[in-house]
């Protein structure tokens, strides 16, 4: 039986719930009344046939994405393919990879284009597309675990900076993960992007057969996801600071390929504790971060 | 692709293959042995002006937000579905802060497995169900018994860990189905040793051997006469009120004499308690007035011919209007059955317009034993004292309990103040029932509440899947005062 898809006021009647199967959105528009509550209308009115037009093109957004592969129809599916495929000739990633994403993006883009807003946010999930205009800034809570949220850092997204997508990735959180990392939060142009990119890092924060991580096949958890029989991380033992430091190098490493070819702004890689950041004013230097330090890294992204 | 232990979901177009153990993309819907499940792990009252649409809509197809928001205080999450984390010692799975009127209040809400719990059974009937303390029956399975009657009512308690984990594994399943179904308002046939067959279901009238109980009686059959004897008064000569515990005689009755209505010659079966007061008329049973008499006159004796008068007009009535019969005497001063006269239809309306409709109630009763409070603070007696002292409110699902003075946390509430499902139970077997507690932030911390897990209401409301209900407007609102334990309206 078809649920329908639910809108409804957060308890604090400033931000809105949106719901639809497996998506979950937590939106707020910030501006005089009646453009906040056009933004609303508006995004309500885009969201309720998102599901719908995604599912429509499923399998194709469950194959590997590779260039030259027939391009799907819908404008978020469009943007989905978009984002991933510049990573499509070295790494196995599928669209799916930044649905969250992209679905951030279409409903943020609905809002500005329907009403005018100082700022607004669309989280899907922990995939964040932001609208700001100039002067604005928004500050954004990071987490080290998403299973686990406690405050790690501190973000101040300023209007001067390109970043208007934030997106987290990392075997503990809801997808699942190739990779060990706890959590690796992305900072990019685009929620998309954003997303693409904090699947591709997570993945490769990796220490390849090690003995005390667990993987299952994708499809044993989950007969039709999009992974396949690749196998994903389930369980992550003790692990030593070398081999901590080792797994974070392999990300740092492709985050930092990411960073020189302009596909991220930064991002914070987290397992077991440890922490690195990669972002334009630390360069390609790997910085050890605790909380102030990083907080501090990022404010100078 | 499909696997062949996995289904298809169906709730949303993704049609998720589901794995049995596992949950859809979604996390809401799940396979549980291969039946899919919708995972609610939360139920959340929501105030709203009127019971009916579950949520606050802020779009619909058919009609636009009306602009109510539901905001922080007038949101209560319930237990329904919260799980526990018992036997082990680990605080209780939700603890959820939320500000009303500018206090920090905290309400603990935990799924409690009740051993030692029961229904007290309500039954608002005249009609003899069976000898008190004698076995009641569920599937021929004991599961409770007979207890002492209530004033127009008769009493069933039924479960108790007796039944539940002393007996047959049968005996336990059967006792914990049937308390599970009178809890979820649904109708049970119970069956009384030596006695009747009755159906019950909560806030419905009961089923005595296949009769629907309609109306309880106004009162007795002697206070019956008192209150309607002005109303017969010169509109009949005499009236018998037939009771199965006092039948009343208006002529000899203390409130006849009042009125100086004459004596008529009737002679009474059964035994004179005092003056126009007799018990025993007959036996107890399912016809008039609760005792087995189908024929009002085998109750009563002939008329003494020294005083009683052809054309003596006589009324014969039960004590729920249910039953009445109008005679007038012979010249033989044998009673002739005759049709009602209007004068007398009013009151007898009267008689059965002041029964209030008979219904059965579910009282469901538990205690909250040593493990469940240690979910709630480090030293589980400290709750039983907060309760005591009215600084904690305990409610389950949302609806107000009455807590037992005297030890330990002992509860009863009303069951059709209940959201619909809140009770589960587990095969031990045992009931699961819903129980929160809501206090002061503050008294919280002095009572060695698990303070660092204390997470803000917002976080439940957006993080997980929940069950949105509006409130029994009946209700009292669970956050708005602490101070009474017990229940209140």
């Amino acid at each position: 039986m078809r649920e329908r898809a639910q809108i409804k006021f957060l308890p604090d009647g400033c931000r809105l719930h949106l719901h639809d199967g497996p998506i979950d959105l937590i939106i707020e528009a910030f501006g005089v009344a009646g453009e906040v509550n056009a933004a609303y209308r508006a995004a309500a009115k885009r969201f309720v046939t998102v599901l719908d037009e995604l599912c429509g093109e499923l399998p194709l957004l469950r194959q590997r994405a590779r260039a030259g592969c027939p391009p799907p129809v819908g404008v978020i599916a469009t943007r989905m393919v978009v984002a991933v495929l510049p990573y499509s000739e070295r790494s196995f990633i599928t669209p799916m990879a930044a649905v969250a994403g992209a679905v951030a993006e279409e409903i943020l883009g609905s809002m500005t284009s329907a009403a005018t807003l100082s700022r607004a946010y669309v989280n899907n999930g922990g995939d964040i597309a932001l609208h700001l205009v100039p002067g604005e800034s928004f500050a954004v809570g990071m987490v080290e675990r998403p299973d686990r949220p406690s405050l790690f850092g501190k973000v101040e997204l300023r209007s001067t900076e390109p970043v208007r997508g934030i997106a987290t990735s990392g075997w503990r959180g809801r997808s699942f993960s190739l990779g060990i990392a706890d959590a690796v939060t992305v900072l990019a142009d685009r929620a998309a992007m954003a997303d693409a990119a904090a699947t591709i890092i997570a993945n490769a924060v990796d220490l390849p057969g090690h003995p005390r991580v667990t993987r299952v096949p994708a499809c044993d958890l989950a007969p039709d996801n999009d992974l396949g029989g690749r196998l994903v991380t389930r369980g992550v033992g003790e692990l030593s600071q070398d081999e901590i430091a080792a797994a974070l190098n392999a990300g740092v490493a492709v985050a930092d390929l990411l960073l020189s070819a302009g596909l991220i702004r930064s991002a914070a890689l987290h397992l077991c504790g440890e922490t690195r950041i990669v972002s334009i004013s630390a360069g390609s230097e790997q910085v050890t971060a605790s909380p102030e330090q990083s907080r501090r890294s990022l404010v100078h992204a | 692709m499909a696997d062949d232990e996995a289904i298809r979901c169906d709730a949303c177009p993704v049609l998720c293959y589901i794995k049995p153990g596992r949950t859809g993309a979604c996390d809401r819907y799940a396979n549980d042995s291969g039946k899919l499940i919708r995972i609610d792990p939360h139920v959340v009252l929501e105030r709203v002006l009127s019971r009916g649409d579950s949520v606050v809509p802020f779009l619909d197809r058919d009609r636009e937000w009306d602009g109510n928001i539901v905001s922080g205080p007038n949101t209560f999450v319930t237990a329904i579905g919260a799980g526990t984390t018992y036997p082990d010692y680990k605080p209780a799975p939700f603890i959820i802060s939320s500000a009303v009127e500018g206090v920090d209040m905290v309400t603990v809400v935990t799924e409690g497995i009740f051993s030692y719990c029961g229904v007290k059974l309500k039954i608002d009937t005249d009609r003899y169900l069976g000898p008190e303390t004698n076995l009641v029956r569920a599937q021929g399975e004991a599961v409770g018994h007979v207890t002492t009657s209530e004033y127009g009512s008769q009493m069933l308690s039924l479960g108790g860990v007796r039944h539940l984990t002393g007996g047959s594994r049968r005996e336990g399943t059967v006792t914990c189905e049937t308390l599970l179904n009178l809890c979820d308002r649904k109708p049970v046939e119970l069956t009384i040793d030596e006695g009747a067959t009755v159906v019950v279901q909560a806030g419905k009238p009961p089923v005595v051997d296949g009769i629907p109980e309609e109306r309880m009686r106004v009162g007795c059959g002697s206070a019956t006469i008192g209150m309607f004897a002005k109303q017969w008064h010169g509109k009949v000569d005499e009236v018998v009120v037939v009771d199965d515990h006092i039948t009343g005689v208006l002529s000899e009755h203390q409130a006849g004499k009042l009125l100086g209505i004459p004596e008529t010659g009737i002679e009474m079966k059964g035994r004179r308690s005092t003056p126009g007061r007799y018990f025993r008329v007959a036996e107890p049973g399912t016809a008039w007035g609760g005792t087995n008499i189908e024929d009002p006159l085998s109750i009563l004796r002939e008329f003494d011919p020294k005083i009683a008068w052809p054309k003596l007009r006589l009324l014969m009535v039960s004590t729920t209007g249910e039953h009445y019969a109008y005679f007038e005497l012979d010249e033989a001063l044998r009673p002739v059955e005759k049709e009602l006269p209007a004068a007398l239809t009013e009151s007898v309306a009267r008689i059965k317009e002041n029964c209030e409709p008979a219904l059965s109630t579910v009282l469901f009763m538990g205690g909250a034993g040593g493990s469940l409070r240690a979910g709630v603070t480090e030293n589980p007696v400290r709750l039983t004292h907060s309760v005591r002292d009215a600084l904690t409110r305990v409610t389950c699902g949302g609806a107000p309990v009455y807590v037992w003075p005297g030890g330990g946390i002992t509860f009863m509430v009303d069951v059709t103040r209940m959201p619909d499902h809140a009770f589960g139970y587990v095969p031990t077997p045992a009931l699961v029932a819903p129980i929160e507690f809501t206090l002061k932030l503050e008294n919280y911390a002095a009572l060695g509440g698990y303070m660092d897990h204390v997470r803000p209401l917002n976080s439940i409301l957006q993080g997980e899947a929940r069950r949105h209900l509006s409130a029994n407007p009946g209700n009292p609102w669970p956050l708005n005062s602490t101070k009474s334990p017990g229940p209140d309206q």
